[in-house]
């Protein structure tokens, strides 16, 4: 008889491919599932209340000189195109100012030198990636809570917006935190990092440090805060760059 | 497993074979299907993270200038293009499997492990992260409540514990020859499991699992604000990272060797027993076979 000899061994292996396919598409299929994909989603919410629950106001470790990373990796956007944003860089950010607006009793326009005049704090922190990798380094600048408290916070105001100068992949980038984590003592706008003014690579001249979570949530370029009661204006309405574009966490504490 | 005989076969039926008997308590068959599917996931998924950053460093930091101990890539030397697996200075051409592959579709991709063994399939560190962190609640708590209900119905006391006279090194060289020549336990003496067995079990359920679970929180800054002792005590968080790894694959280890034994002792009778909970004792000297 002509046709294909089918040996048992091809057979055991284009089934184990043919289930193996199948199962791949199955789990590919189930999470575009928008039933499915928003159960899984959940999840992050269980994860954001019981850090908040079992973690309080804790301080995220802080590390001695000795054990800094050599070399610190810059991710994400490493340059900024905008013009006026690279004649600030050609002039030392000596006529850069930072705007506080939103809900707020009191908008601001703040010069750099002014930011630099404010009360600092200076850690040595990890900074997580989400990709994996860590890198330690030391960070300088005021807290964010000095800020908002000259802006003077407005009661409907529920989260911090930060917009930044840089377009990655020809999007604006900003990020968003709630008020836990914007009053938190460790989080500051950084124009310090390992004893120099921020390189533009690590997000000169101002970037934001929220310890306590991965580092995407750590806006470089901040050229305005904005208060707002709700992210759902904002861009895709996620509170992020990553979150709009990306389907990652808004809150990325683990 | 219970311990209790208890024949099923009809009277007056002739078989030689032993009667059945109960084996796995329900709860156990429940938690070992559902922590099976939970597994698989998590590891497809942690390895599509791995995807990410395909390197491990040991200490607190690790990034790309930083000393890798292990790292999945890809290199070029003249036109020949192939993928690796480097572990401390040790390298091994992976073309085809790690580094370097040809996805569904015949493109050529440049990641760590194939789309074949990762969730998603396509490259995706945000949908394998949602994956894994909402199925680390079922981990987690799947194995809390485990452990919990087998300690009040006496499972981990009876069958899992291991008394003093086991631990004598007659009887674990004696286990270990037996399973060497793949001599099994029959009769009386199959209904319950031997050192080695028990030895296998008890890492998985109280070593490998907490471990994978404690790793992995170790690798969350928010948990670290809170518990630092929880990296503090790998020596880092890449330390925590590398550990989490390296424990997946003990646990993908104790798969392989797993499914070897299960396939050896008599796949229908051991996959019965756990899907059922009825078991078949081997037939043996003991029983006069």
């Amino acid at each position: 008889m002509k046709g294909t000899i089918l040996t048992r061994r091809a057979l055991i292996r284009g089934a184990g491919s043919v289930g193996g396919a199948l199962m791949l598409s199955g789990c590919d299929a189930l999470f575009d599932d928008p039933a499915f994909r928003n159960a899984l989603e959940k999840g992050e919410d269980l994860h954001r209340i019981t850090q908040r629950a079992l973690g309080g106001a804790a301080l995220a470790r802080e590390y001695r000189e000795a054990d800094m990373s050599p070399q610190f990796r810059a991710n994400g956007s490493r340059s900024v195109a905008d013009a006026a944003y690279r004649q600030h860089l050609v002039q030392g950010f000596a006529n850069w100012s930072l705007r506080v607006d939103g809900l707020v009793e009191r908008p601001l326009e703040i010069p750099l030198e002014a930011l630099r005049r404010l009360e600092q704090r200076r850690q040595i922190t990890r900074h997580d990636c989400v990709e994996g990798w860590s890198a330690i380094g030391q960070w300088q600048g005021p807290r964010l809570a000095s800020v908002l408290e000259l802006a003077r916070l407005s009661p409907q105001a529920r989260y911090i917006v930060f917009h930044c100068a840089d377009l990655y992949r020809g999007r604006p980038y900003y990020e968003s935190i709630d008020l836990a984590d914007a009053f938190h003592p460790q989080t500051i706008l950084a124009w310090q990092m390992n004893g120099r003014p921020l390189e533009e690579a690590h997000g000169a001249p101002l970037r934001l440090r929220v310890e306590r979570q991965l580092g995407y949530k750590h806006a470089k370029f901040v050229t305005r805060i904005e208060a707002v009661a709700s992210l759902a204006g904002t861009y895709g309405g996620k509170g992020g760059y990553w979150e709009d574009n990306g389907a990652y966490a808004w809150y990325a504490g683990i | 497993m219970n311990g209790r005989p208890e024949s099923l076969a009809k009277p007056g039926s002739l078989t030689k074979d032993a009667p059945l008997v109960r084996r796995h308590r329900l709860s156990t068959r429940l938690w070992h299907w559902s922590n099976a599917l939970v597994l698989l996931v998590m590891l497809m998924s942690g390895l599509m993270i791995f995807n990410a950053h395909p390197r491990l460093y040991w200490g607190e930091y690790g990034a790309n200038f930083d000393p890798a101990w292990l790292k999945i890539s890809s290199a070029r030397i003249g036109a020949r293009e192939f993928g690796y697996l480097q572990i401390g200075s040790w390298r091994i051409e992976t073309t085809g499997v790690l580094g370097l592959w040809h996805d569904a579709q015949g493109h050529l991709q440049r990641r760590a492990f194939p789309y074949w063994a990762t969730l998603p399939s396509r490259y995706s560190l945000a949908g394998a992260r949602i994956w894994h962190l909402a199925f680390a609640w079922l981990l987690a708590g799947g194995l809390t409540l485990y452990l919990g209900w087998s300690l009040v119905n006496r499972h981990l006391q009876r069958d899992i514990h291991m008394t003093r006279r086991e631990w004598r090194p007659a009887n674990v060289w004696r286990d270990i020859v037996d399973h060497a020549r793949l001599r099994f336990p029959a009769g009386e003496a199959s209904r319950h499991y031997s050192f080695l067995q028990k030895l296998a079990y008890a890492g998985v359920l109280f070593v490998a699992l907490p471990l994978m679970i404690v790793t992995g929180l170790a690798m969350s800054p928010g948990t670290d604000a809170w518990a630092p002792i929880i990296t503090e005590v790998f020596g880092g968080r890449q330390s925590a990272r590398s550990v989490h790894f390296l424990c997946a694959f003990a646990l993908v280890a104790f798969f392989v060797v797993h499914m070897v034994m299960v396939l050896l002792a008599g796949p229908i009778n051991e996959v019965r027993a756990m899907i059922t909970g009825r078991y078949r004792p081997r037939p043996g000297r003991e029983d006069g076979v």
